[in-house]
């Protein structure tokens, strides 16, 4: 089976502190550390398991600045076989439609039978997979917990319903499926893994290997347009308790014993 | 002189003389040895690199004490007298035995050197040798048999009980000395019955009584005793030879060899691979153990070489708490392992499967703390700490990493802390109220130099609780006058446990940082009060400055009249000290940490049962913290019930990581209120003149 794998580059939101910069247009961003956007480590580590089991190969794709070529390469040493970076600065500011439309050329570049994104990415909005669906006017599935290989024309899809329940589907392939976390438990990627593949040439694909309109990308294409970024006021009742950890949590119980939710 | 009674060698047994079986077993015997043992090499030839000829003077000291002084065997006082016996007896019988073999074809001979006086002192010795021997082995049979102790026991997943071959082998031994003694004594007797000059046997030993016995057989049976006796110990003997390389008794042979070879330092880890220089690493087509051939050889030779006395299990921590680790099976499994797939009479060991999935398992793996409780107890020299950490290097480099364990290595990686903390705040610690005013501390950098460095590293930097370790060590520091600083963000994690969870790589990067930042800080020593720092920057890292624990340091400067210790209200408070793996059996340092506590005038502090080299870990530092381990029971709720046996209420440790683990172990127990844990610089920080002493 012929996978393809959409990544992202994003904050890691667990070794950041993320702040609103002054003026409200992005986030601080001098002393962030970025990482594969955990939902698309998830659908990398199922794209090889499936390809282990039945055969085939796991293309990663980026759409992002040439930064993005760490996360490709990050996902090739964990065991992906190919890596696309598609950037250009053309293509910079783009929405989630102009996201979705870079990827859809590149899918029309390939013959893949299978192409995963994460369910949502941070500071994301989760949108890309179901519009690159539309687009390409192939099934979707989203939410998947579970992948199972019927044949080469079909799959049997899972997704957590509510109350802890599993659902199953049948999807035809090709088909797009957004992955929940969960799905595996994603191999680690050592820095030996890294350097294993440090000289191995990612190609980088831009306005001129795309056919992409120039005019859907981009600044320019984007019809969603962010307007601000700022801390919410603190609404009535909310009461933010400040101190030591030790001093917080004896304020806590107080407040937690005088409402009755203590006793 | 007609002999009294026809020698072995010239009797005829079946129409056949005596002197052809006399030749026949020892030929026979010693090539069937010879091409076992070239079997049983086979894996070692095929194993990976180790290097073993360095500190030839340490390994002969290892000799001297370790096997031939059976210097680690009374620390199991019965098991362990009754090992000493049976290896004294052993040793002496050695002689014995060969001599015995070469009388079979020569008749009169004697030993060289135990012609004359020497003789007959070594016949004495040998008769009493034998006879304790076999006193030795008759109670270790009962001890397996009957007594059975717990240590012994073959949980139901580690397969069948091996009671059996010890006791087969003990009646094997128990035959050798019943022969032998048989041999001479009807000798003897028949030499008494008539009325010739007869050898003199030990009084009360057993050739002593078989003679007394013997007395009143008639001369057919003193000749048939005599000869039988003779071939049912030769047989015997070379059986025994050709046996011992089939089980746990490999040891009597290979055990000399291995505590030769075991390891002559504490607290380091072997290079991944030996012979491959760390710029060659990348080279290398696999990392660490992952299939049998990638141990060295020395660590296959531990697997033959271990004696099963579960010793080392006895002392895990995990074993403990029923992890599902046990290092005694680690040994036994590799042995089996070996045993299967080099077989005596085909196989070179070629189609070998991964070993995690197969003999080993990854929780197995991962549930080792390397507090190395068991390498200090083994008699015999075998390591499990270099073992786990290949064999975790192998996992790490096929991406076999619990997820729980993932993220704190992506963290350091990123962040130079497993938890992902931002860099510059890895001095906040500095800055806290109240004490940044009275005790400021130098960050090394461009503007500020300071002549020692205190390395705090990651814990005590970033943890709220464990910040007051790097707090008190602080004011320590500068009330005994010593011109400190830290190296702020440009100090990154230590990596020893990075580098103990196989993740050498990873661990380089940190070190080189970590190097370059501290020689490029100027100073002169290094401080630290984390054993787990203070292990990697000794053992870890190459061509730094001295570098002391903070508990030296105190020592150091009380004795030098730089630092005095007020005197503290006992309250009813009993203080003990538990040793940290890193500090004690990893690094020696017993005394100066109970010196800093005694140096408290009034103070009154027990030691408790497990304690010294002996210490019973915590549950681990570093990434063992992120761990989640199968365990019934949590290793520090057992430290804090061995601590209130020892009559303790307050738990002094020297390790921001026993601090955490006993802290919540006392939660965990619900005995809050009744015990409570302390680091030793913050207890030698609290009794600091000019600081208020608080209730602790």
């Amino acid at each position: 089976m012929e996978i393809l794998v959409c990544v992202k580059r994003v904050p890691d939101t667990a070794e950041n502190e993320i702040e609103v910069n002054s003026d409200g247009t992005d986030i601080e961003r001098d002393d962030l550390v970025y990482s594969v956007n955990e939902w698309d480590n998830y659908a990398v580590e199922e794209a090889i398991q499936i390809r282990d089991n039945v055969g085939g190969s796991v293309t990663v794709v980026a759409v992002g600045d040439e930064e993005s070529e760490e996360v490709v390469r990050r996902e090739m040493a964990m065991g992906a076989d190919n890596g696309i970076l598609v950037s250009d600065d053309a293509f910079e500011g783009s929405d989630g439609k102009g996201v979705a439309t870079l990827l859809k050329a590149v899918v029309e570049k390939g013959q893949y039978d299978l192409i995963l994104t994460g369910a949502q990415a941070d500071e994301g909005a989760g949108q890309v997979g179901g519009m690159l669906a539309a687009m390409l006017g192939r099934p979707y599935a989203s939410l998947v917990n579970k992948i199972e290989v019927v044949d080469d024309k079909k799959l049997k899809v899972g997704r957590e319903i509510e109350g802890g329940n599993q659902e199953m589907s049948e999807i035809d392939l090709p088909c797009i499926l957004s992955i929940q976390t969960g799905i595996n438990e994603p191999r680690y990627v050592g820095i030996r893994g890294i350097r294993k593949v440090a000289s191995v040439e990612i190609p980088v694909m831009g306005t001129g290997d795309l056919n992409v309109d120039a005019a859907a990308v981009g600044t320019a294409g984007a019809k969603v347009k962010r307007l601000d970024y700022f801390v919410p006021d603190l609404g009535d009742g909310a009461e933010m308790l400040e101190g030591s950890t030790d001093e917080i949590i004896e304020k806590l119980i107080e407040i937690l014993k005088a409402k009755g939710g203590l006793k | 002189m007609e002999p009294v009674l026809i020698a072995p060698a010239n009797a005829t047994l079946l129409g056949i003389p005596g002197m052809f079986f006399a030749l026949v077993i020892p030929i026979v015997g010693v090539c069937l040895f010879t091409y076992i043992i070239a079997q049983r090499s086979k894996p070692l030839v095929l194993a990976a690199p180790d290097e073993r000829f360095n500190n030839i003077g340490a390994r002969l000291i290892n000799v001297f004490k370790i096997w031939l002084g059976q210097y680690r065997q009374p620390r199991y006082k019965t098991a362990g007298i009754l090992h000493i016996l049976i290896f004294a007896g052993f040793m002496i019988l050695s002689i014995r035995s060969l001599s015995l073999v070469v009388i079979g074809i020569s008749e009169g001979f004697v030993f060289p050197g135990l012609g004359g006086t020497l003789g007959v002192v070594y016949n004495l010795l040998k008769d009493y040798a034998a006879t304790i021997v076999l006193a030795a082995c008759i109670y270790a049979a009962w001890r397996r048999g009957v007594i059975k102790p717990e240590r012994y026991k073959v949980p139901a997943r580690y397969g069948k009980d091996h009671t059996a071959e010890a006791v087969f082998v003990l009646g094997l031994i128990a035959t050798l000395m019943i022969s032998e003694s048989l041999f001479e004594a009807s000798f003897v007797a028949a030499q008494k019955q008539q009325g010739v000059h007869a050898e003199f046997l030990a009084p009360l030993s057993l050739a002593w009584f078989f003679k007394n016995i013997l007395l009143f057989a008639s001369p057919g049976v003193l000749q048939t005793t005599h000869i039988a006796s003779y071939f049912v110990h030769d047989l015997t003997f070379f059986f025994f030879l050709c046996f011992l390389p089939m089980g746990k008794h490999f040891h009597v042979i290979t055990s000399l060899f291995n505590v030769f070879f075991m390891r002559t330092e504490k607290g380091n880890i072997k290079p991944v691979r030996y012979g491959t220089s760390e710029e060659q690493l990348d080279d290398l087509e696999s990392f660490g153990v992952k299939k049998f051939n990638d141990f060295t050889w020395k660590h296959i030779l531990d697997f033959y070489t271990c004696a099963d006395c579960g010793r080392c299990s006895d002392q895990c921590p995990a074993n403990a708490v029923k992890r599902p680790l046990s290092p005694r099976f680690i040994s036994i499994k590799g042995r089996d392992y070996a045993f299967k797939h080099f077989p005596l009479r085909k196989g070179n060991g070629s189609e070998q499967e991964p070993l995690i999935g197969d003999i080993y398992e990854e929780d197995e793996i991962w549930s080792c703390t390397t507090c190395g409780a068991c390498e200090q107890e083994c008699p015999l020299g075998i390591e499990y700490i270099d073992k786990i950490v290949d064999l975790r290097r192998g996992m790490v480099d096929e991406g076999m990493v619990p997820q729980t364990l993932q993220k704190p290595l992506g963290a350091i990686e990123k962040r130079g802390n497993p938890w992902g903390k931002m860099e510059k705040k890895r001095a906040d610690w500095t800055t806290a109220e109240g004490f940044a005013d009275a005790y400021p501390v130098k960050i090394i950098g461009k503007k500020e130099s300071a002549q020692t460095l205190y390395f705090v590293d990651s814990v005590s930097s970033f943890d709220d609780r464990m910040q007051s370790i790097a707090q008190a060590t602080a004011k320590i520091l500068s009330q005994a006058g010593v011109d400190f600083g830290i190296l702020g963000k440009d100090e990154r994690d230590s990596g020893h446990e990075v580098r103990r969870f196989g993740e050498e790589m990873l661990f380089m990067d940190l070190r080189d940082r970590n190097t370059d930042a501290i020689l490029n800080s100027g100073v002169e020593q290094i401080v630290t009060s984390d054993p787990h720092a203070f292990n990697a920057l000794r053992k870890d890292y190459q061509g730094l400055p001295p570098v002391e624990h903070i508990s030296q340091v105190i020592v150091k400067n009380i004795k030098a009249g730089k630092l005095s210790l007020n005197g503290t209200e006992t309250n009813g408070k009993v203080y003990t000290y538990h040793d940290p793996c890193y500090l004690g059996r990893h690094n020696g340092l017993y005394e100066d940490p109970r010196q800093a506590i005694d140096a408290i005038p009034g103070i009154k502090r027990v030691d408790m049962l497990k304690s010294r080299d002996r210490s019973f870990c915590c549950g681990g530092g570093g990434l063992m913290l992120f761990y989640e381990p199968e365990e019934e029971q949590r290793m520090g709720v057992l430290r804090v019930e061995m601590a209130r046996q020892a009559g303790a209420n307050v738990i002094v440790t020297a390790c921001p990581f026993c601090l955490v683990n006993i802290e919540d172990a006392i939660k965990v127990s619900g005995l809050e209120g009744q015990m409570e844990a302390i680091d030793l610089a913050e207890l030698v920080a609290l009794h600091l003149p000019g600081e208020q002493q608080q209730d602790v």
